[in-house]
C-alpha cells in the first residue's frame, strides 16, 4: 500500500526530486523569495478555501439530481491555484474537466462551472476573454491545442506563455508526447502541468507507467522537466514562475509534475472503494493536506486569524451563493439552441431539421 | 490571364497566393517543406515564404492537427497537409472531437478557421492504405465542411475558399487526377463557393452524380453512350460533399428522372446512400427507375494487383446507366 501511488514517502518524494517550501507541518523547507509577499499567501488560502467549498457544494448538487456527472478535486487546490496565480493575465489557460479551482481562481465565474456540470450548453462559453479554454474531456488532446496556440503567439511575437493541465494519466496518451515534441522541437513558451494525483480512475500510476516520474519525460524531449510537491502552493506557485519568466525569456517549455492526491472519486459516478484503500484519503487529510499546510504557516506567521478566516468563509459562501442564483435564474433551455454553433452558418439541412425539431415541441408535433 | 495548369499545379497556386495575401495562413505537415510534399503541393513555399510560414512538422498526424486547432485558436489559419487520407486516422480524435466541435463547445466564442488537406483515393498502386476514399467519416460529422475538387480551375477555386472559410475544411484532392490532365487556370486570384455542385454536362435522359477521380469516368462513359445507345446524360459534380447542394442534386433529377451515383468509396453507408435518401426525400415522384449506384466494394481497399477490380470501372458505370435507362 504504502508505494502504490509512490508517494507517501517523503523520502522517497525526495529522491525523486521533489521540491517543496512548505513542509507538511507548515514549517519552512526553503526560504520564500520576495515575490511570495504576505498579500499572495493570503489570497492563496482565500483561494483554495473558496475552491473547496465550491467543490463540495457541486458534489452536493450532483446528488440532489441538479448537476450531472462531476469530477471533484478536492485535495488538488495546491496544484489548482498555485499555477493559476503565477500566470497573468494574457497568458492562455488549457484546463481538463477537473481543474476548475484553476480556472475559478482566474476568474471564470461559478456559475459556467456550474451550467457545463448540468449540461447545458452554455457551460462552454463565457471564458475566451479570460483566455481559458472550455474544459477537454478527452485525455491529453487539449496539450496540441496548447501547443498550437503557443505556437501562434510565438508567431505573432506575443510575449504570453501558455499552460495547459492534465493528469498522470495523460502522459499515457500519444497526444501527450506529440505536445511534448512539437513544444520541444518549435521551442515553444508554454507549461505542461501535471497533477499526478496517483491515480487514472482506477489505475495507479504504477501500473500507468515504468517511469518513475512524470517529469523525467522532459529530458526525452529536451525541456525543463520539474517535480513538485503538489500540496505545497508555494512550490507549485515558485515553480511555475520559474517556468513562465524562462518561458518569456524565450527559454521554451517546461513540464511540470506536481505530485497531489484527491480524497474523493475520479467522478460523482465513480466508487473508489473499489480500487483504492480509502485509507490513503484518510491519511493524505490528514497529513499533506494543501490548505491545513498553508493554514499552519499563515499562523505561525501570525497572519491567519479567526477574523480572517470568518471572512474568507462568509466570501466563499456569498460567492457560491450568488453563482446558485444566477444558476436558477437560468430559463430552461431551449432545445433549438442545439442547432446553433454548429458551423458560422447555418446550412440548409440544419435549417430544416430545427424546424422539424420545433414543430415536434409543439403539442403532438403532427401536421395536418 | 490564364495558364494550362494541372491540379496539383492549381493547389499550389491557392496557397501561394492565399500565403501572400494574408501573413496569417502557415502549412504544416510531414516533408511539406525543403521536399515540398510528397506530391510536391508545396514545392517551393519554404524557399518563398520562410520557416515562419512553412513547418516540416514530427511525424505526428494527432500533433500535426491537435497543434493546428491551436494555432487556429490563436488567430493564425492554418493549412495542414496529411500525406494519404489513412493517415489521418491517428489525428481522427483531434478532427471529431475538437476540430469539428469547437464552436459548438464554446458557442461560437471560437472558430477555427483551418484546412487539413490530404491525397485521397486509389488508381496509384501505392501501398497498402495509400488509396482510400473514407469521405463519409467526415461528411457524417456535423461541424466539418469536406470538398473534392475535381478539376485544376476547382481546385485552386475552392481550396481559396476552403482557407477563407470560418469553419474546419476537409479538403480531400483525388490523387490520381494530380497530373491527369491540365486545364485553363486564370492567374488572378478567385473563388469557387462550397456548397454549390455544378452541372458539368446538360443531359435528358438520366443524370450522374460524381466528385473526384470517378467524374472522368462518368464524363467518359456518358460520352460512349451517346455514340452508342444515344443517351443524353447529365453530369454532375458535386465538388462539395458537406455542404450538399440540394437544389442543383434535385433539379437535375427532376429533369431526367433517372439517377446513377459513381462513388470510389466503399458501397455501405456512404455518400450515395445518402444521396438515395436525399432524393427519396425530394424526388421521388419525378423517379421513372430506382436509383442506381457504383461503388467500390464493402471490402479493404485491396493491395495494387487487384485495385482496379475494387474501382468503380467504366463496365460497371455503363451497365448502372443501362439498367436504369431500361428498368
Ligand atoms: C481519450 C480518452 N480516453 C478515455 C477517457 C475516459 N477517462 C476519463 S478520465 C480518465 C482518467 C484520467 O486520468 P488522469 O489523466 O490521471 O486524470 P485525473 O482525472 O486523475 O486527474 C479516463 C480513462 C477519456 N475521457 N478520454
Amino acid at each position: 500500500m504504502l508505494m502504490e501511488h509512490g508517494l507517501r514517502d517523503d523520502r522517497l518524494a525526495q529522491g525523486l526530486g521533489f521540491t517543496q517550501f512548505l513542509t507538511p507541518d507548515g514549517g519552512l523547507a526553503k526560504q520564500l523569495d520576495g515575490r511570495m509577499d504576505d498579500s499572495l499567501l493570503l489570497d492563496m488560502y482565500r483561494n483554495m478555501v473558496i475552491a473547496r467549498q465550491f467543490d463540495r457544494k457541486a458534489v452536493n448538487l450532483q446528488r440532489q439530481g441538479r448537476l450531472g456527472t462531476y469530477a471533484p478535486f478536492e485535495g488538488q487546490e495546491a496544484a489548482q491555484i498555485g499555477s493559476a496565480l503565477a500566470i497573468a493575465k494574457d497568458d492562455w489557460m488549457f484546463p481538463t474537466y477537473r481543474d476548475h479551482a484553476a480556472t475559478i481562481t482566474r476568474g471564470q465565474s461559478m456559475t459556467t462551472v456550474l451550467l457545463y456540470w448540468a449540461g447545458r450548453l452554455e457551460g462552454g462559453a463565457g471564458t475566451k476573454s479570460l483566455r481559458i479554454l472550455p474544459p477537454s474531456v478527452p485525455i491529453a488532446t487539449h496539450l496540441l491545442h496548447a501547443v498550437g496556440m503557443a505556437w501562434a503567439t510565438k508567431l505573432r511575437k506575443e510575449n504570453v506563455v501558455t499552460v495547459g493541465y492534465f493528469g498522470d494519466g495523460a502522459s499515457s496518451e500519444g497526444d501527450f508526447h506529440e505536445a511534448l515534441n512539437f513544444a520541444g522541437v518549435y521551442h515553444l513558451p508554454i507549461i505542461f502541468i501535471c497533477q499526478n494525483n496517483g491515480y487514472a480512475i482506477s489505475v495507479p500510476f504504477s501500473k500507468q507507467s515504468a517511469s518513475k516520474t512524470i517529469s523525467q519525460r522532459a529530458s526525452a524531449y529536451d525541456i525543463e522537466g520539474e517535480r513538485v510537491d503538489g500540496n505545497d502552493v508555494l512550490a507549485v506557485f515558485d515553480a511555475v514562475s520559474r517556468a513562465r519568466e524562462r518561458a518569456r525569456a524565450g527559454g521554451g517549455p517546461t513540464l511540470i509534475e506536481a505530485v497531489t492526491f484527491r480524497y474523493g472519486a475520479h467522478t460523482t459516478a465513480d466508487d473508489p472503494k473499489r480500487y483504492r484503500d480509502q485509507e490513503l484519503a484518510t491519511d493524505w487529510r490528514a497529513h499533506r493536506d494543501p490548505i491545513t499546510r498553508l493554514k499552519r504557516f499563515l499562523e505561525e506567521r501570525q497572519l491567519w486569524t479567526e477574523d480572517f478566516e470568518a471572512d474568507v468563509m462568509a466570501d466563499a459562501t456569498a460567492r457560491i451563493e450568488q453563482a446558485l442564483d444566477e444558476f436558477a435564474r437560468y430559463d430552461a433551455p431551449n432545445p433549438l439552441d442545439m442547432f446553433e454553433h454548429v458551423y458560422a452558418e447555418m446550412p440548409w439541412h440544419l435549417k430544416e431539421q430545427a424546424a422539424e425539431l420545433e414543430r415536434a415541441m409543439e403539442k403532438d408535433g403532427m401536421q395536418p | 490571364m490564364s495558364r494550362n495548369l494541372n491540379i496539383l499545379q492549381a493547389i499550389s497556386e491557392a496557397m501561394d497566393q492565399k500565403m501572400e495575401q494574408d501573413g496569417r495562413v502557415v502549412l504544416l505537415g510531414e516533408d511539406i517543406g525543403t521536399n515540398g510534399g510528397v506530391f510536391r503541393a508545396t514545392d517551393g513555399l519554404l524557399e518563398k515564404f520562410g520557416e515562419d510560414r512553412v513547418f516540416d512538422t514530427p511525424l505526428a498526424e494527432s500533433g500535426i492537427v491537435g497543434s493546428a486547432i491551436g494555432l487556429a485558436l490563436g488567430g493564425m489559419i492554418p493549412v495542414a497537409e496529411i500525406q494519404f487520407l489513412a493517415f489521418m486516422y491517428p489525428a481522427l480524435e483531434q478532427v471529431l472531437s475538437h476540430a469539428a466541435r469547437m464552436r459548438f463547445r464554446t458557442r461560437g466564442e471560437y472558430s477555427l478557421p483551418m484546412v487539413i488537406r490530404t491525397p485521397y483515393g486509389a488508381g496509384i498502386r501505392g501501398p497498402e492504405l495509400h488509396g482510400e476514399s473514407v469521405e463519409a467519416f467526415f461528411v457524417h460529422t456535423p461541424g466539418l465542411k469536406v470538398v473534392v475538387p475535381s478539376t485544376p480551375y476547382d481546385a485552386k477555386g475552392l481550396l481559396v475558399s476552403a482557407i477563407e472559410d470560418p469553419d474546419p475544411v476537409i479538403f480531400l484532392e483525388p490523387t490520381r487526377t494530380y497530373r491527369a490532365f491540365r486545364e485553363e487556370v486564370p492567374e488572378a486570384l478567385y473563388r469557387v463557393p462550397i456548397g454549390k455542385a455544378k452541372v458539368v454536362q446538360e443531359g435528358r435522359d438520366v443524370s450522374i452524380f460524381a466528385w473526384g477521380s470517378m467524374l472522368q469516368l462518368a464524363i467518359s462513359t456518358a460520352r460512349q453512350l451517346q455514340v452508342e445507345r444515344g443517351y443524353s446524360c447529365e453530369i454532375v459534380d458535386l465538388r462539395s460533399l458537406a455542404p450538399l447542394d440540394r437544389d442543383t442534386i434535385v433539379a437535375s433529377v427532376q429533369k431526367t428522372g433517372r439517377a446513377l451515383i459513381v462513388q470510389e468509396a466503399h458501397k455501405t453507408a456512404g455518400m450515395a446512400s445518402e444521396l438515395i435518401s436525399l432524393l427519396n426525400d425530394e424526388a421521388l415522384v419525378y423517379l421513372k427507375a430506382p436509383i442506381k449506384r457504383v461503388s467500390g466494394f464493402d471490402v479493404p481497399v485491396p493491395f495494387f494487383s487487384v485495385e482496379d477490380d475494387f474501382m468503380p470501372t467504366q463496365a460497371r458505370v455503363k451497365q448502372g446507366i443501362v439498367d436504369t435507362m431500361l428498368f
